[in-house]
């Protein structure tokens, strides 16, 4: 890809081609949404989709999550490509058996004869004073379930490419996951398509001393950290995994075996939650090379608040991330 | 007793009377032959689970053998189902092999999901069997998404979705069939109404007293019919699948039935009488009454028919004999079907 061609674009710009490319290419390709359509989406991304490949194919659906997942399902399961929206992650309750017992599981469980090549897109993340049902980050929860593949972008221009190799490469269901911060995020992305492959980290920022492992906005906040701290000597690696289902391990640790110091910056539940899996990957396959107790920056174990005050203390702050860097690379053993 | 009573007066058992004559043998006999097929494979499934030798839950479609066959009987290649937790007679009625049916409840690698769904998740969608489900309610939606396929790609079939009047209360059905009746999918919605959601009956599970009223709600037709004959289930299902076909948009169909055995084998059955139970038996038994049908018109002779039985019994010992002989997956294919095919190398996470 030349550089001619690549500009700045926002994170939703950069989705909506994606998707517009892989209607393009593939007429198996079909939306299904609530207000996806004329409408374009609550958060623009399927904007011009509707007038571009009609109404069979960018699908207005009732306020039925189970159900027009479900049929998601079903549509993959004969040949359809299908590309899901949920609203906001919050509402993966309403709908989480046609997720997890039945897309996840139905390869499986029929011992590989039934095939589900769909797409969950998805919004997660605090920012907006939007309150506790519509700003969680509930990426754990998919991660958990086996047969689930699960993607964080962090760029326009990862989001671009991640999204492509989605919905025209992969024939498992996918949940990609979009930060609600992310979206006005300008960054250079080519304007034809590119594919980036799953269980591939992208190290965001090299360094010698600090491993960060970080997702979606939370993957900004980190670089600035690492930023700010590099005038004070410390020489901090960002890693962004970027699909954490299926997770590059061997990035991180190799990383850790490098730096010895590890900080995972996540915006999930402080517990059962990415953070505590990546801690738990580095203290059984990298414990020999730690050189500091591994430190978790996460939200406190509460729903996330209204109040611009209290949401502005709950989401993981740069400061916060970069009192943690600071506390494993000053780390002495007693 | 009175549901079966006002359905003999109903509309649909008269136009049923006047079209059977069309039916050629071979489709009576395959109709025959299918409900012997599905109720001696679940005789035997119950002796090998009272045995010990398949285990897990099992769910036996015994005394709802006309429904599966009659709607069956109606759909053409290409066409699919999706099932419930009690699908072993869907899937033999879409023509699904005993010897891979047996094989999968004995956990063998040779059954038909290779060992991995057992009797719940049985499936085959080489022959448009998309599966069993074991959520109540869980695959009406995947019906309604394979219509949606069928739409999209051109394709003249139809999707049949299975589920109990449990299952009608759930969000999946409602939400799922409203989708179809907005998008006018090709979709027959076939409620097995067998009185009982496992203990509950349904006269305290809904208001109502048929499922199909709830076609109302949704703007498309909903018809109630005995689901006990064979026949008024095929010709009901025929209408609604030429209607989908044509493009008019999804049928509700309550198929008015009742189950032998447990709502599970083990159930100790509770919550009905040994005389509501008999009474069915004795006078609702769908093998037995369109045996008196095919006797009565002279379509078959009690030889014929004994003869079915027989062929019958002998392909339901041979299928369990592979399935004893079958071996039992290898501990590696744990790991396969999760995903489609490794990343890095890695089929799926383990710490090792």
């Amino acid at each position: 890809m030349s550089m001619a061609s690549t500009r700045e674009i926002t994170f939703v710009q950069a989705l909506n081609e994606a998707l517009d490319y892989a209607m393009s290419v593939d007429k198996r390709v079909v939306i299904m949404g609530e207000d996806v359509g004329v409408y374009g989406g609550v958060f623009g991304v399927t904007m011009g989709l509707y007038d571009k490949y009609g109404p069979e194919r960018v699908r207005d659906t009732p306020i039925a999550e189970s159900g027009f997942i479900g049929a998601a399902v079903g549509a993959a399961m004969m040949g359809l490509k299908p590309v899901a929206e949920l609203m906001f992650i919050d509402f993966l309750g309403v709908a989480f058996d046609q997720i997890y017992n039945q897309a996840a599981k139905l390869r499986y469980m029929t011992g590989g004869k039934v095939k589900i090549p769909m797409v969950l897109r998805t919004v997660c993340g605090a920012g907006i004073q939007a309150a506790a049902q519509h700003s969680q980050s509930l990426h754990a929860i998919f991660i958990h379930v086996p047969g689930l593949k699960v993607v964080m972008p962090s760029t326009p221009y990862d989001a671009k490419g991640l999204l492509l190799t989605a919905i025209l490469d992969e024939e498992d269901p996918v949940i990609f996951i979009e930060h609600k911060m992310l979206y006005g995020v300008r960054g250079p992305v080519p304007e034809g398509p590119y594919k980036i492959p799953f269980g591939v980290a992208d190290v965001k920022r090299e360094g010698k001393d600090v491993t960060v492992v970080a997702t979606a906005w939370m993957v900004h906040k980190a670089l600035e950290a690492a930023e700010k701290l590099a005038n004070e000597g410390i020489s901090v690696e960002v890693i962004d995994p970027r699909t954490l289902v299926p997770l590059d391990e061997g990035t991180i640790l190799n990383s850790i075996r490098k730096t010895g110091r590890l900080v995972v910056v996540d915006e999930g539940y402080p517990r059962a939650s990415f953070a505590t899996d990546i801690a738990a990957l580095a203290v059984s396959k990298a414990f020999e090379h730690l050189k500091a107790p591994v430190k978790l920056v996460t939200p406190p174990a509460t729903p996330v608040p209204f109040s611009e005050a209290l949401e502005r203390e709950w989401i993981p702050s740069t400061e916060k991330v970069m009192k943690a860097i600071k506390d494993v690379y000053y780390f002495k053993k007693p | 007793m009175q549901i079966m009573a006002k359905l003999k007066r109903s509309k649909i058992r008269n136009i049923v009377m006047a079209q059977r004559e069309e039916l050629s043998k071979d489709k009576l006999m395959w109709m025959y032959e299918t409900m012997v097929k599905i109720r001696l494979h679940e005789n035997k499934a119950a002796e090998l689970f009272a045995q010990g030798k398949i285990k897990g839950f099992v769910h036996l479609y015994v005394g709802e053998e006309a429904v599966a066959t009659g709607v069956m009987a109606a759909l053409k290649p290409g066409d699919v189902i999706t099932g419930t937790h009690r699908s072993h007679g869907h899937y033999i009625a879409k023509g699904g092999d005993l010897k891979a049916s047996f094989a999968e409840l004995f956990g063998k690698r040779t059954g038909s999901n290779r060992g991995k769904g057992g009797s719940m998740h049985i499936a085959n969608p080489s022959i448009g069997m998309l599966g069993a489900n074991g959520m109540v309610g869980g695959g009406i939606p995947h019906a309604v998404g394979a219509a949606l396929a069928f739409k999209l790609l051109g394709r003249d079939n139809v999707a049949v979705a299975f589920f109990g009047e449990g299952g009608s209360n759930q969000q999946n059905f409602h939400e799922a069939i409203n989708l179809a009746a907005i998008w006018k999918l090709p979709v027959v919605f076939v409620c097995e109404n067998n009185l009982y959601q496992i203990s509950l009956h349904y006269s305290k599970q809904q208001l109502i007293t048929s499922v199909a009223e709830r076609g109302k709600a949704y703007g498309i037709p909903g018809v109630s019919v005995d689901g006990q004959d064979v026949l008024a289930v095929y010709e009901t299902t025929k209408e609604a699948v030429d209607r989908a076909r044509r493009g008019e948009g999804p049928t509700l169909i309550e198929a008015k039935t009742y189950r032998f055995r447990g709502h599970f084998e083990g159930d100790p059955q509770i919550y009905r009488s040994k005389d509501e139970l008999e009474w069915w038996m004795n006078n609702k038994d769908p093998i037995k009454l369109f045996e008196k049908y095919l006797l009565e018109r002279s379509i078959a002779t009690r030889e014929e028919l004994d003869a079915v039985w027989k062929r019958v019994s002998n392909e339901v010992e041979e299928a369990v004999k592979f399935a004893e002989d079958s071996p039992y997956p290898e501990p590696e294919e744990l790991y396969e079907d999760v995903f489609a095919k490794p990343t890095n190398g890695v089929l799926v996470w383990r710490w090792e």
